[in-house]
């Protein structure tokens, strides 16, 4: 740095640098605080984990305070907006690593299924086990990571404006990491709360509580410095997704530790209004992380590659306000026939049809925005994908609203039909239009004019298609055979089928199922190559050209 | 036209756009949530419900840890098929003291709702080393390390405490005693038995796992499977009584 030698006032430490690192110092002596006195194994790992995590991030804020100009970053360079890219290219490339890696346990624990040798009689190593490690990579890791990186990108690039913070950010996309990874290494330990999609333990409930009030913070600060007068509408449903993630994951976690040196809690509420809560969480997972979050995905993504205005604006702000509203309520239908009282899994079921809907309002939108580039579907594979995407959004959406019929209902659940139902909307509408945003963002975020090679991309399209298709075939067989089996009757009137054969009849489609996994998962070790190489060797843009940059909203 | 413009109050101004979105988000919530905790059906007391003893307990955090309701339910639902195959329906009742609660939602296997008693602590221990000695065509994994997983009986007070701080009603002679209670359990020639049993008057004192010297995880999860769904007798239940 050349700054070094003139006489110059000391540089300031900003107060923002200041508490992070104040507070991670902290932090780092309280996880090995924790380490020692731990109960059991998993939480001494884990506060060595934390420990370590925390000096990590510790030294880093050092070293940028070390190295970093005296002046603060410009906001604008130019009479542009000085964007800040570095937290969206961290959290890019998390979301391709950790997707490839969730498939793969995917594809794992579906061969498990299968052949159960695989379970090696260990524990780290068996199906109760790999299951949430499986969910939470593809939903939280890839998906997370998807969702934190876009967010941050859409929100400067539709404020027209730096985001919010210099340190915050990158708390909350390597905090965001962090979570994951003390989740994940929990998992394999035994570390669970055993509610569905919100397995971590308190204090990684805890963590993540602190990382999602800063992304709020992040995210809506940026809004409310934009030069733009309306706020664009993908950025309506980040904040929709981000508000409702954080009342649902601190209302669903409320738990209570048997100490702060035990790994283990027990969560307030028992029984009935446990389920009701657990399920209230569960489907709005769905809906806001899985949905709200990746119908902004489209809402920027697809416009911007088609080269067209999104089609309806009323249609916007009508699917939005229904969306959000219907889709809260939709939970009580993974309760149906239990002891969950009926009139409440009516009305999850009633509102579940009507969220039927705005869901289908938001794929016109979105399918109609192609309107006058429909050929591009042929030569652009990226739109291709994104396209697919909507497409399987409008077929899980109209399914699920059929599977949370009642008489429906009472076949299809605890079958794989579920499975299926919900890989067909996780593969093909997140996992598709997560995969079309990193295609878009790419060489956006690395300065290259395109990908390293679209052939690669049409062929990740087509190994990923026939991959779903023949794990949601597999699934509609196996489940619907094995719920009519559960209540096949023979002359006699006695049941027809013990349980276990009805596992026996599983075991081809628990194989197609696998080797469909297995496609999907060639698809992202595909992505995973492509990305590396446009990152390496993709051609730059040309410094005139990137003036103006290519994604300008 | 007009309408429409409205809603630029919105698209310009960020804290209404958020307390618009909290206010839509928060409705449903309430309306379904709230009045689980009040309603009658599902508050119901039935004669037989008990808090966990120490022993069970251990077993559930086992099969909490385990993942076992990734693959097994336990929520019968009130359709034939399902009550002959595993017994009464579920009462919301009988998860009053879960936190939280097991329902599951895939049955890869079958429901355990009421699985207590339906086999032998042999065949518990033999499927749990091994499904596939005792279920040729399970695809269940094994678990033969629960047979060498010591628990530290110690551990179990603070855990009936923390238990007792949500709800559950273990008395102070209970929590006191959860160490001893939770050896007791296991061993039926140790001496604290008769003391194990004034304080959990209903509860099943064996030896689970086949080795009295010691008490294993093996032992805690068939303790817990033994119980499952055996607490309140049918023979008895009013149905009606919660009708209001």
């Amino acid at each position: 740095m050349a700054h070094a030698a003139t006489a110059r006032p000391p540089k300031i430490m900003t107060l923002e640098e200041g508490l992070y690192a104040g507070f991670l110092a902290v932090l780092a002596l309280f996880c090995l605080l924790v380490a020692g006195k731990a109960h059991d194994t998993p939480m001494s790992v884990h506060g060595v984990m934390g420990a370590a995590m925390a000096f990590i991030g510790l030294f880093l804020i050092v070293k940028h305070y070390l190295e970093r100009p005296y002046e603060p970053v410009p906001q604008e360079i130019g009479g542009l907006p000085n964007y800040n890219m570095g937290p969206v290219r961290f959290a890019t490339i998390a979301a391709v690593f950790w997707g490839v890696a969730g498939f793969a346990a995917g594809v794992y624990i579906a061969f498990q299924l299968a052949f159960p040798v695989l379970n090696f009689d260990l524990s780290f190593l068996s199906f109760g086990r790999l299951r949430p490690l499986h969910t939470s990579a593809v939903i939280f890791a890839f998906g997370g990571n998807v969702l934190i990186g876009t967010s941050l990108y859409v929100v400067q690039r539709t404020s027209r404006v730096r985001m919010l913070g210099e340190i915050t950010p990158w708390v909350v996309v390597l905090g965001y990491n962090a979570f994951i990874v003390i989740a994940a290494t929990g998992y394999l330990m035994g570390v669970t709360q055993s509610k569905e999609y919100a397995e971590p333990e308190w204090y990684a409930d805890l963590w993540l509580t602190i990382v999602w009030v800063l992304y709020l913070v992040v995210f809506a600060g940026t809004v409310m410095r934009r030069r733009e007068s309306h706020i664009y509408v993908a950025n309506w449903f980040y904040l929709a997704f981000i508000i409702t993630i954080a009342m649902l994951h601190i209302i669903n976690n409320l738990t209570i530790p048997v100490s702060v040196f035990s790994s283990k809690s027990y969560i307030a509420w028992s029984g009935v209004q446990d389920a009701m809560i657990q399920w209230w969480y569960g489907h709005n997972a769905v809906g806001f992380f899985l949905t709200a979050g990746f119908l902004a995905i489209m809402y920027y993504f697809v416009p911007k590659r088609a080269e067209r205005p999104i089609y309806s604006y009323r249609l916007s702000i009508v699917h939005f306000w229904a969306l959000i509203f219907l889709y809260i309520w939709a939970g009580p239908h993974h309760l149906h026939y239990t002891s969950l009282p009926q009139w409440a899994s009516t009305l999850g079921m009633t509102f579940s049809v009507m969220l039927w809907m705005p869901s289908w309002g938001g794929m016109i939108n979105g399918l109609m925005t192609l309107s006058g580039a429909w050929d591009k579907l042929r030569t652009d594979p990226v739109i291709r994908m994104l396209v697919v995407s909507i497409a399987f959004y409008g077929m899980s959406t109209f399914e699920g609203p059929l599977m949370s019929v009642r008489a429906v209902n009472s076949l299809s659940h605890y079958t794989d039909w579920t499975i299926g139902h919900v890989h067909s909307g996780a593969l093909g509408w997140v996992g598709f239009i997560s995969f079309g945003a990193i295609y878009c963002l790419v060489p956006w975020l690395w300065n290259k004019k395109e990908l390293y090679s679209l052939r690669l991309v049409n062929w990740h399209f087509w190994t990923a298609t026939i991959g779903i298709v023949l794990y949601i075939t597999s699934m509609w067989v196996s489940g619907i055979l094995q719920g009519l089996m559960w209540r096949a009757y023979n002359d006699f009137g006695f049941l027809e089928y013990s349980f276990i054969e009805t596992v026996e009849a599983m075991h081809p489609f628990y194989v197609i199922r696998a080797l469909g996994g297995v496609l999907f998962l060639i698809g992202g070790l595909i992505m995973a190559f492509n990305v590396w190489m446009t990152i390496r060797a993709g051609e730059a843009v040309d410094v005139e050209a990137a003036a103006p940059a290519p994604a300008a909203a | 036209m007009s309408i429409w413009n409205k809603h630029q109050f919105f698209e310009k101004n960020t804290p209404w756009l958020m307390v618009g979105i909290l206010i839509a988000v928060a409705i449903g919530g309430i309306v379904e949530i709230a009045p689980q905790f009040w309603l009658k059906s599902t508050i119901e007391k039935v004669d037989g419900m008990r808090p966990y003893t120490p022993l069970e307990l251990a077993g559930r955090d086992v099969y909490i840890r385990e993942g076992c309701y990734l693959c097994h339910s336990q929520q019968i639902r009130p359709m034939r098929d399902e009550i002959e195959r595993y017994g009464h329906y579920s009462l919301a009742a009988e998860s009053m003291y879960d936190h939280p609660f097991q329902w599951g939602s895939k049955r890869t296997g079958p429901d355990l709702a009421r699985v207590g008693g339906k086999y032998s602590d042999e065949w518990h221990r033999a499927h749990l080393i091994d499904p596939r000695s005792v279920v040729p065509a399970s695809i269940m994994p094994g678990y033969p390390f629960l047979a060498d997983a010591r628990i530290d009986a110690r551990s179990m007070k603070p855990r009936l405490e923390t238990l007792a701080t949500a709800g559950v009603p273990y008395t102070e002679e209970q929590m006191d005693n959860a160490a001893a209670d939770f050896r007791a359990q296991a061993d039926p020639n140790s001496d604290d038995v008769d003391a194990f049993l004034e304080r959990w008057p209903e509860a099943v004192v064996r030896d689970f796992d086949g080795d009295p010297k010691r008490v294993t995880e093996l032992d805690a999860v068939i303790a817990y499977l033994q119980m499952l769904g055996t607490l309140v007798d049918f023979d008895v239940y009013d149905n009606q009584a919660n009708q209001r």
